[in-house]
């Protein structure tokens, strides 16, 4: 009898502190956290701010205990260096796939394999996309935002003002070339632009035409690796833009274009045709109103060798290594919900886009895929009726980068190595007389050094 | 022996019988308090805490940092003077010196004299000389950043820029202002000229009020003209200015900046790459974290150079100066 009063007290007791628990638990899941993340870039309309907004709404409603602080964001070397030194970064935010692994090997990213392998698509991911954002501990620091490939962007209207036709854009860098010529005779307008900016920008380009042509910027990985950017690919690379710039003189008179100037002048009709990412029509929609009827994509010209390629890279979302438990798990819930769903399910996917087109943000801009083949087509197929870019203009594009050999960036010291071309490409473009060699093999050494210091 | 016992030694304040009563009273912790101490002390914490928290806490840190390899995030490790090795190894290093020499004699050459003839000649002016010197005051009211964005207009390469319209009227141009290696160092010079000239205006006309009107008179009874007044009255009158200005322009020139970073980030091909950019691109060039080690290393190079500099300028012009 005693042993019964004792057994249910003790039963009474466990029930009571089992209930106390759940209640605590209960009230501290009921407290809210917040956590700042990546929006727009600063500079972005009030469309596409209120499109975001609209995005933060649905989140919040969905998850009420979590708060999300939009801060506008827009990744460039020196801010974000700047940024990551200082702790001033959102919770969560965006880094290229050159940064993701080195970041997190030194402990500067938040490890997100316990909530990755939680995703049910995890399995799904494109196997070399997902590998950008796993340290060498083979942890997962960073989940994708997009994957793009370098493409050939061209103002429509400059080309029917030269009396080229725009449906059949240069499939040659030859064609480039003389179209530039022409464009700039006929229209005034400089024919083809490069980003030529100390930002590592020039270095990121002049990568891509080397790419084009069949070089590679170095071999090897890691602090072994061997700086090759001193190739004859190069040389050639530098050698084609010194005539279009001094004996065509179709590049025009402004050469310290970033990535944004030169999206701002493309949208503004003042350039013919520059290099940039597949997805940048987002931006020239976001920031600049590009007018849709003057756009157009397509591929780099691949020179025929079995070693040309087209650059390839992307964004990924990532989040500070200080955050708190409540605030990563908050942060993956974000990352999923804003960067992965829309790409992943349905209803999501056809919600974001029907947000998207509401406030009059492009739905279909071409980008690579982040996931295997499959998912990629399916999500495409999802959203297919609410597309609202100019897709029949992006046909040179779409129908030929599936084709292409995708390169990735230089793997080792990836900025340090564009930073060291930026100085080549703008010597070639402001000065008649560079050396081309001389200088390769200064900025050679230049990244060989940073290389070998990892930096 | 202690030497005052010696007889004939001087006299200890103690054998002086009457100047006893005027020694100073003993000082305690209570005498200092009523005598106001502690109220000084108290308004001098302040002052103490910002100059220690924001001038000599960043020095400190910045001798240490320059000893280190830092990210930040990871520990700091101690290198010696590895920063400073590699800082002077570097191959950008010699181009950014030279870069900084050149904007400095180019801002002396043309930068210097321009606010004194300004000064000189609004000085001679009688009517509105108020909205003269207002006028010349303006670039220095607008915010550096701005002024730079507006000057980029007018630097537009093309022929429809802004200056090469102009210069274009009378058949000269187009330029390439920022875009050429040759163009682009004088162009900063000639923006930062137009930006810094009015203050150092205003100290100029400052100083020629103190001038004595009674010796330009005498000059003028003596059918000098106006350079020879500038040359024989003014300038040795005002010379411990023109030396302050001197050296205060050197220095800020040494430590030039916003120019180069906004107008063309140290291009074309590093030709306006001065020191501070460099300092800067050390820092925060590379978007996977900078080598801060480096660019305190370069800061305490720049600093140390720029303090003997100063010393040495000071005891040569001290004469001078004051003669």
């Amino acid at each position: 009898m005693k042993s019964t009063r004792v057994a249910m007290i003790v039963a009474v007791g466990v029930l009571l502190a089992i209930g106390a628990s759940t209640a605590a638990g209960s009230t501290r899941s009921g407290k809210k956290v917040t956590i700042s993340v990546a929006s727009l870039i600063p500079g972005s309309t009030q469309a596409a701010i209120k499109q975001f907004n609209a995005q933060v709404k649905e989140f919040e409603k969905r998850y009420p205990t979590i708060q999300v602080k939009p801060v506008e964001y827009q990744w460039t070397g020196p801010s974000f260096a700047a940024k990551l030194a200082a702790r001033t970064l959102p919770t969560v935010f965006e880094v290229p796939f050159t940064d993701a692994r080195t970041l997190g090997d030194r402990g500067q990213l938040a490890n997100l394999t316990p909530y990755f392998k939680k995703l049910p698509y995890h399995n799904k991911y494109n196997n070399a996309v997902i590998a950008e954002g796993t340290d060498a501990k083979g942890q997962v620091v960073a989940l994708p935002k997009g994957a793009y490939a370098q493409a050939l962007h061209y103002n429509r209207a400059l080309f029917k003002q030269a009396g080229l036709n725009p449906n059949k854009p240069p499939t040659t860098w030859a064609q480039i070339r003389t179209d530039a010529r022409i464009i700039s005779q006929k229209t005034g307008k400089p024919g083809y632009v490069e980003m030529a900016k100390d930002d590592n920008t020039a270095g990121w380009i002049l990568t891509t035409l080397v790419y084009s042509l069949g070089g590679r910027m170095e071999t090897g990985t890691g602090t072994h690796a061997k700086a090759t950017l001193n190739n004859t690919y190069t040389i050639h690379a530098l050698n084609m833009l010194k005539a279009m710039r001094w004996t065509d003189n179709s590049m025009g008179s402004n050469f310290d274009y970033g990535w944004s100037d030169i999206n701002q002048a493309f949208a503004a009709g003042k350039v013919g045709m520059y290099i940039s990412g597949s997805d940048v029509y987002t931006n020239l929609v976001q920031a600049y109103n590009v007018n849709p009827s003057t756009y157009g994509v397509t591929t780099i010209p691949l020179a025929n060798n079995k070693k040309v390629g087209v650059l390839g890279g992307g964004t990924l979302a990532a989040v500070r290594p200080d955050a708190k438990k409540a605030q990563l798990a908050a942060a993956v819930k974000w990352l999923d919900f804003f960067y992965e769903q829309p790409l992943v399910s349905k209803k999501q996917a056809i919600r974001n886009a029907k947000t998207l087109v509401a406030n009059k943000q492009p739905v279909g801009v071409p980008a690579l895929p982040i996931f295997n083949r499959t998912q990629y087509n399916l999500a495409n197929l999802w959203i297919k009726p609410y597309i609202n870019v100019p897709v029949g203009q992006m046909k040179p594009f779409l129908n030929g980068i599936f084709k292409q050999k995708l390169i990735p960036e230089p793997e080792a010291s990836t900025q340090s190595v564009y930073h060291a071309l930026d100085a080549v490409v703008e010597a070639v473009l402001t000065n008649k007389n560079t050396d081309v060699v001389q200088m390769l093999k200064q900025a050679n050494a230049e990244a060989q050094a940073a290389i070998r210091q990892g930096a | 022996m202690n030497t005052v016992d010696q007889p004939g030694g001087p006299a200890l304040p103690s054998e002086r019988g009457p100047s006893r009563s005027y020694a100073t009273p003993r000082r305690t912790p209570l005498t200092w308090i009523r005598g106001g101490g502690l109220s000084a002390f108290l308004f001098l914490l302040p002052l103490l805490f910002v100059f220690g928290a924001f001038s000599w806490f960043p020095i400190v840190r910045t001798a240490i940092m320059s000893l280190q390899h830092t990210n930040f995030v990871q520990a700091p490790t101690w290198v010696g003077f590895q920063n400073f090795r590699a800082v002077w190894h570097d191959p950008l290093f010699p181009v950014a010196v030279r870069n900084t020499a050149y904007f400095a004699l180019l801002a002396l050459v043309f930068g210097y004299p321009i606010p004194l003839i300004a000064a000189v000649l609004m000085s001679e002016v009688r009517k509105r000389r108020g909205l003269y010197s207002m006028v010349a005051y303006l670039p220095v009211v607008i915010p550096p950043v701005v002024a730079v964005l507006l000057w980029k207009t007018f630097y537009d390469a093309s022929a429809t820029g802004v200056f090469n319209t102009a210069l274009g009227w009378v058949g000269l141009g187009p330029y390439p202002w920022l875009q050429s290696q040759q163009w682009a160092m004088p162009s900063l010079v000639l923006e930062s000229t137009w930006a810094n000239a009015g203050a150092t205006m205003i100290i100029y006309l400052a100083a020629l009020t103190s001038v004595n009107p009674e010796l330009y008179e005498a000059a003028s009874v003596d059918g000098a003209q106006l350079l020879r007044k500038v040359w024989h009255i003014t300038l040795p009158q005002i010379r411990g200015v023109l030396l302050v200005t001197l050296i205060l322009q050197i220095i800020g020139t040494a430590q030039v900046f916003l120019e180069p970073y906004l107008f063309t980030s140290g291009g074309p091909a590093n030709a306006t790459l001065t020191v501070m950019l460099l300092i800067y691109n050390y820092a925060f060039g590379n978007s996977l974290g900078g080598d801060y080690g480096k660019a305190t290393a370069l800061s305490l190079m720049l600093a140390g150079s720029l303090a003997v500099f100063s010393l040495v300028y000071l005891r040569a012009t001290r004469s001078w100066s004051t003669r």
